[in-house]
């Protein structure tokens, strides 16, 4: 049962088994665990991630492809569902609508890159995603009529995910049980069955050639897979994961603006939860993912603890200060790639 | 039958292959000779579709298949195994076997199936591996494999690709004596089989001398002698070819 849900791939690793069964049940459990809007949508944004950062690893980890608008096709499905719900009004209806869009305008898009660039050499090809994503975040916030421009859009969900929607009178375990919280759990289950799937085809003879064209391109054609039509294959399915995974971010923070859901620094985000985590790891993304998102929003907080721990001792408190805290994060990471050049998951699967 | 038609190809103003026309029958080993940059391992890219020709065609069965690409014409029949060995690095010795296997039997735009459950493909990819004798290393990564055994992986692809045209570019190249013998028994139980067509290019004479129906022989990019073994072997022209100076 449990080897089918995972498509074989088990963890190899009573650590990693650890740390994935401490992440699958602390997200179940998270609105319980840690009460407060800022602890839940720190969960809902983790779970989010995981999924953007695993498609990412189908392409970067798995494929071998160097593309850098992943964040684009997330933003794409995360527009499509915010216009929907904008225009059509807030019914599961437009949800659909909006998300069947931005999927079939993801994959699309994703093919015509594919079919046009991935012949080209790695270097290029990224170059040129690079060139799209900036046109495509330009025009994003250029076309502000449909897109509300760098304002974003602002939209109602489905009256059941709003906060105002109360299932119970009476709190269970502390926790108000609305909407907000149904909201919740459609993302965690949502992402967990994504990730599933991602983990299936990686696992599939479609993801075993992947694998082969990533080690030796010339030799996976010779025995007859087209280079093209796999890696355009492997673009497409990352972009609908990541379209999917915007539609669930747009259906959580219910508004969508060029900052959260487009701009680079996303980008940069899913490339190191990738590469912390272990390339060609489907479980290496979530463990990224996990650690990058927690860290992005404690990070200060322990910080300042410290701060005020060190007051009064020299030079201490000013390191410690919670405005550096993007110093200690990169120092964090140097570390991490340097000790662990193949991902945490690589380290704790080569014991 | 395979079939090549004045078939060429320039780099710059050089042709390395200058003009080959030849015909290949089925159950027939044809050993290729020639010296070092005579274009032997050349014509095999133009067969194989590793390399585009500048002119003339390739033809498989009567159909042309020139304009197509190497995953193509594998598809269609043609197997290649490499000079220089051309594995999977990082994946198992099984994995490199069974994706052979999958482009015959597989379904490899099948997403939703994990990779163990289709044990078919498996067993038949074991049983390649046993044909050359790794059976052993089936776990193994293919780079951890020493060079001898990684020449046999590459039979072993080959074999898995269940070709109709065999092609071996020098397969006991860097081979120690003692695994010699492998490589030539399952060549000459291919040879045994009677409906396949078998290209070897190769160094060793004895080699050749043994396993070949006719030899061809390549100088300076050109087809210059074709003919039964014996009396290939005997000829000024492969002398000269192989000894140099020739102008043939």
């Amino acid at each position: 049962m449990l080897r089918t849900l995972l498509s074989d791939d088990l963890p190899r690793s009573r650590w990693l088994a650890a740390a994935l069964l401490a992440i699958v049940i602390g997200l179940a459990l998270a609105p319980f665990l840690f009460p407060g809007a800022k602890s839940l949508n720190v969960a809902a944004k983790i779970c989010v991630f995981v999924v953007l950062a695993a498609s990412f690893d189908l392409l970067l980890g798995y494929s071998g492809i160097v593309s850098f608008a992943h964040t684009m096709f997330f933003g794409i499905g995360a527009y499509g569902v915010a216009i929907a719900l904008t225009r059509l009004g807030s019914g599961w209806d437009a949800v659909a609508m909006g998300t069947v869009a931005g999927l079939a305008s993801a994959i699309a898009l994703a093919a015509v890159i594919g079919l046009f660039s991935l012949r080209l050499r790695t270097i290029f090809f990224a170059m040129i995603t690079l060139a799209v994503a900036s046109a495509f975040a330009i025009l994003a916030s250029q076309l502000s009529d449909v897109t509300g421009g760098e304002d974003g859009l602002n939209f109602r969900l489905p009256a059941i995910l709003r906060a105002s929607m109360s299932f119970a009178d009476t709190p269970l375990f502390g926790v108000r049980l609305n909407g907000r919280l149904l909201d919740y759990y459609l993302v965690y289950i949502v992402s967990l069955v994504l990730v599933l799937v991602l983990l299936r085809i990686v696992n599939s003879p479609f993801g075993s050639v992947l694998k082969a064209m990533r080690e030796n391109p010339f030799r996976a054609e010779a025995i007859g897979y087209r280079a093209v039509v796999y890696r355009t294959a492997a673009s497409c399915i990352a972009a609908a994961f990541a379209a999917l995974a915007g539609a669930l971010m747009a259906l959580w923070s219910s508004q969508t603006n060029p900052d959260t859901v487009l701009s680079f620094d996303i980008m940069i985000d899913i490339l190191l939860m990738v590469v912390i985590g272990g390339m060609g790891t489907v479980y290496g993304a979530a463990i990224g993912a996990v650690l990058l998102v927690i860290s992005q929003n404690y990070l200060q907080d322990l910080l300042l603890v410290a701060n005020k721990a060190f007051a009064g001792v020299p030079l201490l408190p000013d390191l410690f200060h919670p405005d550096r805290w993007l110093l200690w994060l990169g120092i964090a990471f140097i570390l991490c790639v340097y000790f662990f050049p193949t991902g945490i998951v690589g380290r704790l699967r080569s014991d | 039958m395979l079939e090549t038609e004045n078939l060429a190809v320039h780099f710059g103003g050089h042709a390395a292959v200058d003009g080959v026309t030849c015909r290949f029958e089925p159950g027939t080993l044809t050993s290729i000779v020639g010296p070092n940059g005579a274009g032997k391992t050349t014509y095999f890219n133009l067969v194989s579709g590793q390399l585009a020709a500048t002119e003339g065609r390739v033809l498989l069965d009567g159909n042309d298949v020139t304009a197509l690409g190497a995953a193509r014409r594998s598809r269609l029949g043609f197997g290649r195994a490499f000079q220089l060995t051309n594995l999977f690095p990082n994946l198992s010795v099984l994995e490199n076997v069974r994706l052979a296997v999958q482009v015959r039997h597989g379904r490899p735009l099948d997403l939703f199936s994990r990779v163990r459950s289709h044990r078919e493909l498996t067993e038949r990819a074991m049983a390649h591996l046993e044909s050359v004798a790794l059976g052993a290393r089936a776990q193994a990564a293919a780079a951890a494999l020493p060079h001898g055994d990684q020449r046999k992986l590459e039979v072993a692809i080959l074999l898995a690709l269940e070709p109709k045209i065999f092609m071996f570019d020098e397969p006991t190249a860097g081979m120690s004596i003692d695994e010699v013998p492998t490589i030539l028994d399952i060549i000459a139980a291919i040879k045994r089989r009677g409906d396949r067509t078998i290209l070897l290019v190769e160094h060793k004479m004895d080699v050749v001398r043994q396993l070949s129906d006719r030899i061809v022989v390549l100088h300076q990019g050109k087809l210059v002698a074709d003919g039964p073994p014996a009396e290939i072997i005997r000829s000024d022209i492969v002398r000269e070819a192989y000894l140099g100076g020739a102008s043939a």
